[in-house]
């Protein structure tokens, strides 16, 4: 059923907190997440002409850089965009099939590659670009939170995170339960003012954004040494600069 | 937007059938067209057609159509899921009115014609309520968009019956009507394109990546050379230039032209009235096909915001 579950309170919330003061773009994350989701519950992600010009293909993780700001003020940042798997997605609403779901038990937007029928009128529901046809298979496909790591009992436990959470080189990627407001992820958001992607949609976004540190003030400029005849020890020195001074 | 030609000759036909057979189902009960059954039979006939067409069309868009039937099944959320109901629907009083007047039995032919526009008219709100609940596509989340799919169904319907009624030598309040839903479109029309050029985008580079503390956001290194899904059908974008002309050639020639011979045509009746409302009808058609390929070129999506900063 395409109409959202009721929201409880103390609902779990599974979901990303990105740090853009640490992201460094090394696309890591993209990378592992192409990986382990080309063989996972959403297998495969298709690749068209991977070996010629116009190689393109379904990925659940893009890593963009943005410049923000001007002058001494402005900043590069790396911006890593999946999906948010937002309390109010539409993309499950407008869904005319059943095939897009949010799971009742801890808010995962998930698509059922079995009824999609490849309408595409979720993607264009997304606000932020999460969902991406794979034009081979005919479906929607998305990411899952690596649905297929964080339950997965044949793994070891501290693998059970998402594949773009374990690979990630600067601990940019915090995963967890976004409902429990004493989760570690919880206090990260509180602590580092996280905030929401286009808060005027109203999607309501689980997944947080950490804004970057702000810069230590700029001191003013560093001055040039300029001794005066008085700081100069060596008296033949000394006995130089008064003759050049003349 | 991309604008897939399946869903651009969708709409128009399917906008059209419904037109008609909302026009032929109000006005044959009420006496204004031709009484004659072969005349209701033909005009129904070409609605059911151009609504089937114009459905089997819809479906080429999809990925996987023999599922389509499972798109029925979502109506308490989805528009695009009551669109589908509606749709299948619209068939039974439809076919009931064909029976109607196949056997000539008015008690049966009139309510059944009006409930068939009425699922008619459904189906086509249901229609523009799909891109109108669309919230990131802010040309398409606009107040004029379920109006506009209403008000140019009816007037490429009331073209087509002005067109049939005339070759049965009484096309007068068809033509009226086109006349004046030509009108109601050129209004409606110009006022969404004024509405949408002066309009500011609610999402922004910098609300898009909450970067705006910092300052001004400009995009800097995309995180892919080559394009992708989401630019080929969300990036799909129009130069000005060729807009402000489609433009114009919609307001000709897809309204104004249709109306001056449905004018024509009612000064001068008999079969100058069926070559005038023929032509007026296969322009008017034209014209919206033209109109409908704008309304998505034109539309915009807030997912590129984070490739090209607008």
């Amino acid at each position: 059923m395409t109409c959202l579950p009721e929201i409880k309170p103390g609902q779990k919330k599974l979901g990303l907190v990105i740090d853009l003061d640490t992201c460094v773009g090394c696309q890591a994350c993209a990378t592992n997440c192409k990986e382990w989701n080309t063989s996972g519950h959403s297998a495969p992600l298709p690749d068209f002409h991977p070996y010629s010009a116009g190689a393109e293909g379904v990925w659940f993780n893009r890593v963009h850089s943005f410049e923000a700001g001007e002058g001494e003020q402005g900043r590069t940042v790396h911006f890593p965009r999946s999906c948010l798997h937002c309390e109010q997605p539409a993309c499950v609403t407008v869904c005319p099939t059943g095939a897009s779901y949010k799971r009742e038990e801890d808010g995962i937007v998930l698509v059922n590659h079995d009824t999609c029928i490849g309408c595409g009128l979720c993607a264009w529901a997304c606000p932020y670009g999460a969902r991406e046809m794979d034009e081979d298979a005919g479906v929607m496909k998305k990411c899952t939170l690596c649905i297929d790591r964080i339950y997965n009992e044949t793994i070891p436990e501290e693998r059970r995170i998402p594949a773009c959470v374990a690979t990630c080189p600067t601990q940019a990627r915090h995963f967890g339960d976004l409902g429990d407001p004493e989760s570690a992820v919880s206090k990260l958001v509180r602590e580092r003012g996280g905030y929401d992607l286009m808060p005027e949609m109203g999607y309501k976004p689980v997944n947080k954004y950490l804004p970057p540190r702000k810069r230590a003030t700029v001191q003013a400029k560093p001055v040039e040494d300029a001794p005066t005849s008085m700081d100069i020890k060596n008296p033949l020195l000394r006995w130089m600069d008064r003759v050049l001074t003349r | 937007m991309n604008p897939a030609g399946s869903i651009v000759f969708f709409t128009t036909a399917s906008g059209a059938g419904y037109g008609l057979l909302y026009w032929l189902g109000l006005l044959r009960p009420l006496g204004l067209i031709p009484g004659d059954p072969w005349f209701g039979l033909v005009a129904l006939g070409l609605a059911l057609l151009l609504i089937t067409v114009g459905l089997l069309s819809s479906l080429a868009h999809l990925g996987h159509p023999e599922r389509a039937w499972r798109a029925i099944s979502q109506w308490r959320s989805s528009w695009l899921s009551r669109e589908g109901v509606a749709a299948l629907l619209t068939y039974l009083p439809a076919v009931l009115f064909g029976i109607g007047l196949l056997g000539d039995i008015p008690a049966l032919a009139a309510p059944m014609g009006l409930l068939a526009a009425t699922s008619a008219m459904v189906t086509v709100y249901s229609t523009g309520m799909i891109y109108a609940s669309l919230k990131p596509i802010r040309q398409w989340h606009h107040p004029l968009v379920v109006p506009g799919y209403l008000m140019l169904a009816a007037f490429s319907g009331a073209a087509l019956l002005a067109m049939l009624a005339a070759f049965w030598g009484n096309g007068a309040v068809p033509a009226v009507l086109a006349l004046l839903t030509g009108a109601g479109g050129f209004l409606l029309k110009t006022a969404y394109w004024r509405g949408i050029d002066t309009q500011p985008p609610e999402a922004t580079a910098e609300s898009a990546t909450g970067l705006g503390q910092i300052g001004k956001v400009r995009p800097l290194d995309p995180p892919h050379t080559q394009t992708n899904y989401l630019l080929r059908e969300m990036g799909f974008r129009i130069a000005r230039k060729h807009a402000a002309k489609l433009r114009r050639i919609v307001l000709a020639a897809g309204f104004g032209l249709p109306m001056l011979l449905a004018l024509l045509a009612l000064l001068t009746g008999g079969a100058a009235a069926m070559a005038l409302l023929t032509i007026g009808a296969v322009l008017a058609l034209g014209g919206l096909l033209v109109e409908r390929w704008l309304m998505f070129a034109e539309a915009t999506h807030t997912v590129t915001l984070y490739y090209t900063g607008t």
